[in-house]
C-alpha cells in the first residue's frame, strides 16, 4: 500500500487498468480476485488524490542580489 | 565656411595666409564632419571585429575598395539587438565622427542590422549546424516529459499574454503550481536572462525554500526575427541542451523556428500549446479513475456473482435425491404394470395354440395307428421264412461252385513250379551258347591264337621280337614259345597286314565278345 502511495498519477493509473483488465478477464481466483479489488482500490484511491491536488498556484522567483533565487512571492493578476 | 578656410590657403601670399595650430585643424576638421555626416546610414561587410576589455566594440566596414572604421561604446553595444561579427553583410546607422589623435574619422554606430534576411539566416543556420555537429540537438539527449508535473517552471517576462495563455490553458486543463522566471523576452539582455534561469531552476535543490520544478517552458510570443534572436543564442541552447529537467520550448509562432527548439526535449508551436503539452486534461483523468473504479466494482462483483451462480446451479443439479430416484421409479411403474397383462397373453396364447391339437388327441386314433402297424408286421413276418430257404440253396450251390474252383487252382499251382523251370533252363542254355558262339575261345577253334607276354598280350610283331618268352594260346591248350632274333632279310616286313594276319592272329582288342571280329 505504501508503494501506492509513492506512485505518481500515471503508474497508479496504469496498474489499475492492468487489475480491472486481470479482474474482468475472470481468470483469477476468488481469494485473488478479492486481494485485486483491494490492490485497485487502493490504486484508485492514490490517483483521485493526486487528481484532488489540482491546485493552482502561481509564484514567481525573487532574486537575490547574487542573482540566486531567494524564494517566491505571489503572481498576481494573471 | 569652407571657403573661409580654404580661400585663404589657395591664395598666393603666403604672408596673408592665417595660420591654425593642428589642433584648430582638427577640431575645425571635426566640426564640418560631424556637420556635415550627423546621421548616416552606412552598408558594408564587417571587417576585423575587436572588442577590448573596456567593453567598446572596433570594427571596420569596407566594400571591395574602401574601409570605414567603426566604433560602439560599451552603452551603445548593450542596446544592439544584433552584434556585428566579421563577414556579415551589414548596414549600420550613427553619425560620422574624427579622432583628431590619428587624424582619423570614423563612424559612431548606434545600431547594426543585418543587410536583409538572408545573412542574418545564413548565419543562423551555420550557427545550427556548428551546434547540431557537438550533438546537442541529437534525438537521444531527449528527455521524456512527464505525464503530470506537480510544479512548472516558465521562463518567461511575467507581464504580457504570455504567460496569461499558459496559466490560462493550465487552468482549463490541470491547474499546476507555477514558478514564473522572470526574463527579459527580447533585447541584449534577452539572451544572458533565458540561459540563467534555465541553469537556476535546474540549480534549485529538491526540497529547498523554492521548490524545483518538474518541467519548464521557456516561451515567447511571436516576433519578428530579430526580436526572437535571442533564442537563437548560443548561450541559450547549451543551457537547454544540458538542462536536467525536461524541457518545453514555446517561442514565436507556429512558424518561427529558434535554435532552442532543436535542444528543447519538446518543442510546442505557441505557449498555449507548450501548457497543453505540460499537463493532462483533469477531467479526463477523473472519468477515467472513475470508470475504471466502476468496472473494478463491476468486476468483482460479476466475478462473485458468476461464482454463485455457478454454485447455485451444480447445487441445483446436485439437488434432491428423489430427482435421481423418479425416472428409474417411472421406468419400474411402467414395466410393472406391463407384466401381469404380459403373462395372461402369453397364457391365452399358449392355451389356444395347444386346443387344436389337443382335439386331434382320441383313443381311437391310437387304435387306428396300431392296427396299421400290425398289418405292417404281419406281411413282413410272412415273407421271413420263404426268404431264409431260399437264401441257405443259394449258398449251398456258391459254395459247391467254389470247390471245384478251388481244385483247378490247387492243380494249376502243382504244375506251374516244373513249368517255370523248364523254360527258364531251356533259356539258359540258348544263351549259353550263345556266350560260347561269340567268345574267344571259339574264335580259337577256328585256328586263330593268343599271344602273351610278360606284360600281357603281345599284339605285334615289334612287341613279339623284344620279349624274352612268350605263351600262345590254342583252342586245345598253351605253348611256351622262345622267339628267335630274327634275320633282317628274311623277315617279313612288319608293315604287312596281311601276312602279319595268317601268321599271327591279331589279338581281339576289348574283350572276347567283341562284335567287331565278326
Amino acid at each position: 500500500m505504501n508503494d501506492i502511495k509513492a506512485m505518481s498519477f500515471e503508474e497508479a493509473m496504469a496498474a489499475l487498468e492492468r487489475v480491472v483488465r486481470d479482474l474482468e478477464s475472470g481468470q483469477v481466483s476468488l481469494d485473488q480476485s478479492i486481494a485485486l479489488y483491494e490492490q485497485g482500490a487502493a490504486l484508485k484511491a492514490q490517483c483521485e488524490t493526486l487528481l484532488r491536488a489540482a491546485e493552482e498556484r502561481v509564484e514567481k522567483i525573487t532574486l537575490n542580489e547574487a542573482g540566486q533565487p531567494a524564494g517566491t512571492t505571489p503572481l498576481e493578476g494573471l | 565656411m569652407t571657403d573661409d578656410l580654404i580661400e585663404p590657403l589657395a591664395g598666393s601670399g603666403a604672408g596673408n595666409a592665417p595660420e591654425f595650430t593642428v589642433s584648430e585643424l582638427s577640431g575645425a576638421v571635426k566640426r564640418v564632419i560631424e556637420g556635415e555626416f550627423a546621421r548616416v546610414r552606412v552598408r558594408g561587410e564587417v571587417g576585423r571585429v575587436s572588442r577590448p576589455a573596456s567593453g567598446h566594440l572596433y570594427f571596420d566596414l569596407k566594400d571591395d575598395r574602401s574601409v570605414l572604421a567603426a566604433v560602439s561604446w560599451k552603452g551603445q553595444v548593450a542596446r544592439m539587438q544584433v552584434r556585428p561579427e566579421e563577414g556579415m553583410e551589414v548596414i549600420a546607422t550613427g553619425r560620422l565622427t574624427t579622432f583628431p589623435g590619428q587624424s582619423k574619422y570614423q563612424l559612431l554606430v548606434d545600431e547594426v542590422e543585418p543587410a536583409g534576411a538572408g545573412a542574418l539566416m545564413a548565419m543562423l543556420e551555420k550557427r545550427r549546424q556548428a551546434l547540431a555537429a557537438e550533438g546537442l540537438f541529437d534525438a537521444v539527449r531527449k528527455q521524456p516529459i512527464p505525464f503530470l508535473p506537480g510544479v512548472i517552471g516558465v521562463v518567461t517576462s511575467p507581464s504580457g499574454a504570455v504567460i496569461r495563455d499558459i496559466l490560462h490553458r493550465l487552468r482549463e486543463r490541470f491547474p499546476r503550481r507555477v514558478i514564473v522566471w522572470p526574463v527579459a523576452v527580447q533585447g541584449q539582455a534577452c539572451a544572458a536572462d533565458v540561459a540563467a534561469a534555465i541553469r537556476g531552476f535546474n540549480a534549485l535543490a529538491p526540497g529547498g525554500p523554492v521548490p524545483r520544478p518538474d518541467l519548464i517552458i521557456v516561451a515567447r510570443g511571436g516576433g519578428s526575427l530579430e526580436d526572437l534572436w535571442g533564442f537563437n543564442e548560443e548561450i541559450v541552447v547549451r543551457a537547454a541542451a544540458a538542462s536536467r529537467i525536461p524541457l518545453i520550448s514555446a517561442v514565436g509562432h507556429e512558424t518561427d523556428t529558434t535554435l532552442i527548439d532543436h535542444a528543447a526535449d519538446l518543442r510546442a508551436p505557441t505557449p498555449t500549446a507548450a501548457a497543453e503539452l505540460a499537463v493532462p486534461v483533469r477531467l479526463e483523468l477523473l472519468a477515467r479513475t472513475a470508470e475504471a473504479g466502476a468496472r473494478l466494482g463491476r468486476a468483482v462483483m460479476t466475478r462473485a456473482q458468476m461464482r454463485r451462480q455457478r454454485l447455485v446451479d451444480l447445487g441445483r443439479g446436485l439437488g434432491r435425491p428423489q430427482a435421481l430416484l423418479a425416472p428409474a421409479r417411472q421406468r419400474f411403474d411402467l414395466w410393472a404394470d406391463r407384466l401381469d397383462p404380459a403373462l395372461r397373453g402369453l397364457t391365452v396364447q399358449k392355451r389356444a395354440r395347444l386346443s387344436p391339437l389337443a382335439a386331434l388327441v382320441r383313443p381311437d386314433l391310437l387304435r387306428r395307428f396300431m392296427v396299421e402297424e400290425r398289418r405292417r408286421l404281419d406281411a413282413w413276418s410272412a415273407r421271413l421264412a420263404p426268404a431264409l430257404a431260399r437264401t441257405r440253396t443259394d449258398n449251398a450251390r456258391a459254395n459247391l461252385r467254389n470247390r471245384a474252383a478251388l481244385v483247378a487252382l490247387a492243380e494249376r499251382l502243382a504244375a506251374a513250379p516244373q513249368a517255370r523251370l523248364a523254360a527258364l533252363s531251356e533259356r539258359l542254355d540258348r544263351l549259353d551258347r550263345m556266350r560260347l558262339t561269340l567268345g574267344y575261345t571259339e574264335t580259337l577253334r577256328r585256328g586263330y591264337a593268343v599271344v602273351r607276354g610278360a606284360g600281357g598280350l603281345v599284339s605285334s610283331a615289334s612287341a613279339a621280337a623284344a620279349a624274352a618268352a612268350l605263351e600262345i594260346e590254342f583252342h586245345d591248350g598253351r605253348l611256351p614259345v622262345v622267339p628267335t632274333v630274327p634275320d633282317p632279310v628274311a623277315a617279313p616286313p612288319p608293315a604287312s597286314q596281311g601276312g602279319a594276319r595268317l601268321r599271327k592272329p591279331k589279338p581281339p582288342r576289348g574283350g572276347p565278345d567283341q562284335g567287331s571280329l565278326f
